[in-house]
């Protein structure tokens, strides 16, 4: 027993590998390949799709567009939860119970409930077609989750801390930038990981809120798809590149996020 | 628990949080409110029409198709996720260099756009060209998603399992690296076997975790909508057609719009009202 038991992640990760190395394969094959002889590696090997990327603006425009909404987004998401969170783990106060649960649920509100009216509001306050838009609309869910999260991680600070401080002399904002942000860092790196997670990874209003200035790597990709015919290999070099930026938040967060999901909420 | 103070001050360390959300939240909702009361033509001339979107949508067979739909998507994808996910995680290793590898590479598929994750899986089992495809045809089964439902419903099933159950197996190993040694020290003392080990020690300290796994995967595989859409785009017919779905071609395809709100507010309500019980139910775990 204890000698296979390392078989069932081994697989399970084969498993999630293989998707992943079927698109990596494709993006290198020609298109002639990829809808004439099946094979399983390529066999005439070809960096053509990722030039084509590389040169065309609206390609590697559409990577600063996405990267730019999702930075904006993180980073608004989790200044402006920071001090809410800490009224929620700290203090009581009129309706407390009653706002945590309305911001909860709006991580449960279904963007395709909001793709039309985010689309006429947006446009309504001249956003329409900037990453500030997307940036703003994607806080809807990230808002909630980064509050939730990070209440769990300043929970587990005791009281203690803040009382010293304040006795110390300390005002509310010194004690907070100075001491009680580094004291959570891990916590805010977890949320920083997710609140980039889900702003990356979502389209349905990314694409709703954005034509041609702020258009999402994602969105196209599916343009493509569908107006130019069938270009596979465009199609899989572009999705290749769309893993990278995630893998390299995992691999800076590796340590923190088992220790994260221990002690915070997610 | 921390001992809270009462304090009305707070409110002011909530309200940009509170501004911010009610702009996003608020106001679209009042919107899809608006439009679920009214007929229009065009031209921006709206008619009264008080509740009959909401009886049309409850008495509709295409809702009732599609939340059945969405309901058994749902209760497959939960009765694999997480069973799966707990068992991968009692498989890994418990340190060493191996837990930051595994925990990466598990989490690759969290990361990647959601339409990127239906193109790959539409490339990855298509019959003649996919990986996928070509393997079960070759084991002499019949194999075509974009032709046969069940076909598509086994790849939209194999395809959420693929993205999410990492999710269950980093929240499960996570609730398992917090139990001490000491504990399972004491398991073998006592000569515990190894289910009851999993029943009444790993089991017990999972259980937060686990409702946080199957309340995260209840909400977003209800609203479940890119994966699908680029894989199959709903079909063959309507088979993968989910709520979501079928909601973005109501009012966008055919700008239905005074249904396509009475649907989103039942719609959103349903996740309410389910997420609510979820919640109640968790909160009272906790207090016990």
């Amino acid at each position: 027993m204890r000698n296979t038991k390392w078989l069932v992640p081994t697989l399970y990760i084969l498993f999630l590998m293989l998707p992943i190395y079927w698109l990596i394969s494709m993006s290198f094959k020609t298109t002639n390949e990829i809808l004439g002889a099946f094979s399983l590696w390529p066999q005439e090997f070809t960096l053509e799709n990722y030039i084509t990327i590389f040169t065309d603006p609206t390609w590697y425009n559409g990577y600063f567009n996405s990267l730019t909404y999702v930075i904006i987004n993180t980073l608004l998401s989790v200044s402006v939860a920071l001090p809410a969170a800490y009224a929620f783990s700290r203090y009581r106060f009129l309706g407390d119970k009653h706002l945590f649960f309305w911001l909860l649920t709006n991580r449960m509100a279904p963007p395709a409930v909001f793709a039309l009216p985010f689309f006429q509001l947006y446009s309504a306050v001249g956003l329409f077609d900037t990453p500030i838009a997307v940036a703003l609309a994607h806080t809807l869910f990230n808002i909630p989750l980064a509050v939730w999260i990070l209440e769990g991680f300043m929970s587990g600070v005791p009281k203690e801390l803040d009382e010293t401080a304040y006795v110390d002399g300390y005002s509310f904002g010194h004690f907070f930038i100075r001491i009680f942000i580094p004291t959570i860092a891990a916590g805010i790196g977890v949320v920083m990981f997710f609140c980039f997670m889900f702003s990356w990874v979502e389209l349905l209003l990314a694409k709703t809120l954005t034509s041609v200035a702020a258009k999402p790597i994602a969105a196209t990709m599916t343009r493509t798809a569908s107006t130019s015919g069938y270009e596979l290999g465009l199609l899989a070099a572009a999705g290749t590149l769309t893993i990278i930026p995630g893998a390299i938040v995992i691999w800076f967060v590796r340590n923190n996020i088992a220790k994260g999901f221990a002690l915070g909420r997610v | 628990m921390i001992d809270k103070t009462t304090n009305q001050k707070a409110w002011f360390l909530v309200l940009p949080v509170v501004v911010l959300v009610a702009f996003n939240a608020v106001i679209p909702l009042m919107t899809v409110v608006n439009y679920s009361v009214q007929e229009t033509f065009g031209n921006n001339v709206f008619f009264f029409e008080g509740v009959r979107w909401f009886e049309q949508i409850l008495h509709s067979e295409r809702f009732h198709a599609a939340l059945l739909r969405q309901l058994a998507f749902t209760g497959i994808i939960l009765l694999i996720e997480i069973p799966l996910g707990v068992a991968i995680a009692l498989a890994m290793p418990k340190k060493g260099p191996w837990v930051s590898v595994c925990l990466v590479l598990m989490a690759l598929p969290l990361l990647i756009p959601w339409n990127v994750v239906g193109a790959m899986w539409n490339i990855f089992a298509l019959p003649e060209i996919g990986l996928l495809g070509k393997m079960i045809n070759g084991m002499g089964i019949d194999y075509n998603f974009t032709q046969q439902p069940v076909a598509a419903w086994f790849t939209t099933v194999l395809m959420d399992v693929w993205h999410w159950t990492s999710l269950v197996v980093l929240l499960a190993y996570a609730g398992l690296s917090s139990i001490p040694d000491a504990y399972y020290q004491a398991a073998r003392i006592d000569g515990a076997s190894s289910w009851s080990v999993f029943r009444y020690i790993q089991l017990p300290k999972m259980k937060r975790v686990l409702t946080i796994a199957i309340l995260l995967r209840f909400m977003d595989s209800f609203m479940i909508y890119t994966e699908p859409f680029v894989l199959t785009g709903g079909g063959p017919g309507n088979s993968t057609t989910f709520l979501s779905i079928d909601l973005v071609k109501m009012a966008l395809g055919q700008f239905d719009l005074g249904p396509a709100a009475a649907m989103s507010l039942i719609y959103f309500f349903i996740i309410l009202l389910l997420s609510w019980i979820f919640y109640t139910l968790m909160m009272r775990n906790e207090d016990q």
